[in-house]
């Protein structure tokens, strides 16, 4: 019996080609405009999480009350005993399978400066000691298979303690530019010393703390040295060599212009001095982010159980940013999803009820022959969804070939947060059950859109439809 | 013959049939009480407006008297819900109507099939059914032809045909040949007769026209909604 139903209503769509046809271009634009942007904002999900998780890892464990109050002073925050810590989520029977990469991290804040040459330049920096095998293992998650992998470059080695990276932007503002060869890095203008303090005063004091002769221009070539100033958790004034091996631009400016990478010994060296070393973070970078939310209660339960006063924090609340470009986006869409479901809603509402106007006889004599009401609001019910149907179809087969078009024509963009332009890439089956939900949802629009004819229909008197001619 | 001791295929008592035109009640049917034998060839007859099509819809389920009883195959009528009404009409009333009416994206051979879909007949029987049928009507060759190509005498014997595919008791056929040149009616007349004798289904047939009074085995002639003149054929 339904068969019939299909049948006729495939048979109606036929009949009344273009009107079908415009009816089932609504659909198709509408599954067209949402799944291009479906697949816009996937590769910008996909890609910040896969940039996030690379640097931040997923999970990060700090002392509780770090990620309130210890952005002021993070050398305060240090975590007690954390070789102990690791052993212990990283023997964990539940975390142990989850996890990717565990691995200590040590951030800072002092003054960077670079007192060799003409031109002394120093200024504060954000610094993050790291172990440079297990960032580099970290800098390999791709679990949505985006392709994105930026190694540290030149390479950090864990047997070298005194190699770092720093923001193109600090290697600017430190004179670096010649020494690490950066390119569209311009000279700086010659800028009056400020009336007062002699600018290179502060270097020569970080100089004399140091206690080092202060060797003329770069050190190696393609390198540089510069020198890293902090208060140590103790109070007292702290020095550091960084051998800088290069710079990597940053997302944000300020960041740009102060980042500082570094190998963790080396931080703790500079923020712990002669005392106990500790680091800021804990961080777990787990094989497949859907262990997230597991991971982090286990975390949790391990903590209470052992009475360790520390928290965990994800990478989105990290980076605040992150949550604000998806709320944005998904806003946006939203706003298209709500305008292309009204236009497929008065496109189908309108073609179904001229088919239904059309049609009244016909209605009438099928319920003389004994079919039931409710098998004629199916029948008109059954002809939205089939439109409803071919636009989706068209509509996805179009957007995945305006897809494949775009990503093979080598656009390049600048991502949120991103320094350098990427290939732009639409990924419309990157998130299939997204995907699906719209096709989805527009079929039911358009079956819903159907449904106001077809029950107009379905409650035709016999007698009354029979008269119409 | 046996068929005279069966009880009437329709029975109405005191049936009324008001219309509501505006401010006007128009009376389509007045009092009437009829019973029609099974298994006859049984005509309607009336001038255009005396309330053959009316009655017609009452006896065929497809409209409820505003006062009486309607008792067709032994069912009151006025019991049946909706749903039970149509499925009633699926398995016991077929229509054939003065436009045609067949769905015009089916094909003759679909046309035909649909009541015996309705009545969830099962594919074989079905096949065989429908094409016997076409067989009967004379449209074995143009089973597969759209309405829109098939002459007006070809779609009636279409619309004839699936009337009587599911074996209905009832074959309700309201001015069949209004629509047709006289040759053609006349031929749809002599089909309609000759499957009514084959199957020894009731026929009633509405027309206001006289000529056709000479193939009834019964005669009902109404005026304003009232019966005029019953005149049965002795068996
Ligand atoms: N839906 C309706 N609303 C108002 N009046 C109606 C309606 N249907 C029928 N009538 C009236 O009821 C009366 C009987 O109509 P009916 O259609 O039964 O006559 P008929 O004998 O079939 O006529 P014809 O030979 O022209 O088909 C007529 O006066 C008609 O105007
Ligand atoms: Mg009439």
């Amino acid at each position: 019996m339904i068969g019939v139903l299909v049948k006729i209503a495939w048979r109606n769509i036929v009949r009344n080609r273009r009107r079908s046809l415009m009816t089932a271009s609504a659909v198709a634009a509408g599954a067209l405009a949402m799944l291009l942007f479906l697949g816009y904002t996937t590769y910008i999900f996909l890609g910040m999480e896969t940039g996030n998780v690379q640097h931040l890892g997923h999970l990060r464990v700090f002392r509780a009350g770090y990620f309130l109050y210890g952005a002021g002073n993070p050398s305060a925050y240090g975590i007690d005993g954390y070789r102990e810590v690791m052993r212990s989520i990283g023997a964990d029977p539940v975390l142990e399978p989850m996890i990717r990469v565990l691995t200590p991290t040590q951030s800072l804040m002092g003054i960077a400066a670079n007192y060799r040459g003409d031109n002394a330049a120093s200024r504060t920096f954000f610094g993050e000691g790291i172990i440079p095998s297990d960032r580099d293992r970290m800098l390999r998650w791709d679990q949505y298979h985006t392709g994105i992998y930026h190694p540290l470059d030149p390479p950090m080695a864990d047997a070298d303690e005194s190699r770092g990276l720093i923001g193109t932007g600090l290697a600017r503002i430190l004179n670096l530019c010649a020494p690490l060869a950066l390119p569209e890095c311009p000279p700086a203008p010659a800028a009056a010393p400020p009336p007062g303090e002699h600018p290179g005063k502060v270097n020569a004091d970080i100089a004399e703390l140091a206690g080092r002769d202060v060797p003329q221009g770069g050190r190696a070539p393609g390198g540089a040295q510069i020198d890293l100033l902090a208060a140590t958790v103790g109070g007292a004034p702290n020095v550091v060599s960084l051998n800088v091996i290069g710079a990597q631009p940053q997302g944000a400016k300020e960041l740009d212009d102060a980042y500082v990478l570094m190998h963790l010994a080396l931080a703790q060296q500079l923020v712990y001095g002669r005392e106990e070393h500790k680091i800021t973070a804990i961080v777990l970078q787990l094989k497949d982010s859907r262990y997230l939310s597991a991971a982090r209660a286990r975390l949790n339960a391990l903590f209470r159980e052992r009475h360790l006063d520390l928290e965990v924090r994800d990478f989105a609340e990290l980076v605040p940013f992150y949550g604000q470009v998806i709320r944005l986006f998904s806003s946006i869409f939203l706003f298209i999803a709500l305008v292309m479901g009204m236009i497929v809603l008065f496109a189908v509402v309108n073609t179904m009820t001229m088919n239904v106007m059309e049609r009244i006889n016909e209605i009438g004599t099928s319920r003389a022959m004994g079919v039931r009401r409710s098998r004629i609001r199916a029948q008109f019910l059954i002809e939205g969804t089939l439109i409803g149907l071919i636009g989706t179809a068209v509509g996805a087969a179009l957007a995945i070939a305006i897809a494949a078009l775009v990503n093979r024509s080598g656009i390049t963009w600048i991502p949120p947060g991103n320094a350098t332009a990427i290939p732009l890439h639409l990924d419309v089956l990157g998130r299939p059950l997204r995907a699906l939900g719209i096709c989805a949802g527009l079929v039911l629009v358009a079956t819903a859109a159907a449904l106001l004819p077809a029950n107009r229909a379905a409650r035709l008197s016999v007698v009354d439809a029979l008269r119409h001619i | 013959m046996q068929l005279e001791a069966m009880p009437p295929v329709v029975r109405l008592t005191h049936v009324s049939r008001t219309y509501q035109a505006g401010a006007l009640e128009v009376r389509a049917l007045d009092d009437l009480t009829l019973e029609i034998p099974p298994g006859r060839f049984s005509v309607v007859i009336g001038a255009s407006g005396s309330g053959k099509t009316t009655l017609l819809n009452l006896i065929g389920c497809i409209d409820a008297p505003s006062a009486g009883a309607v008792e067709v195959c032994q069912q009151k009528v006025a019991e049946l819900d909706d749903d039970a009404v149509a499925d009633f009409r699926a398995r016991n009333i077929g229509f054939i109507f003065q436009t045609f009416s067949l769905i015009p994206v089916l094909s003759a051979y679909e046309n035909v099939e649909y009541p015996l879909l309705l009545v969830g007949m099962p594919g074989p029987e079905r096949r065989r059914r429908t094409l016997a049928m076409l067989e009967a009507v004379g449209l074995a060759a143009q089973a597969q032809r759209r309405p829109n190509e098939l002459s007006g005498g070809q779609k009636q014997r279409v619309a004839i045909a699936r009337a009587l595919v599911k074996q209905p008791q009832l074959v309700l056929a309201d001015e069949p040949t209004a629509n047709l040149d006289s040759a053609t009616g006349a031929s749809i007349i002599s089909l309609m007769r000759r499957v009514q004798a084959d199957s020894h289904t009731t026929f009633i047939f509405a027309t206001h026209d006289p000529q056709l009074m000479s193939h009834a085995d019964e005669i009902f002639a109404i005026r304003d909604g009232a019966l005029l003149e019953h005149r049965g054929s002795a068996s």
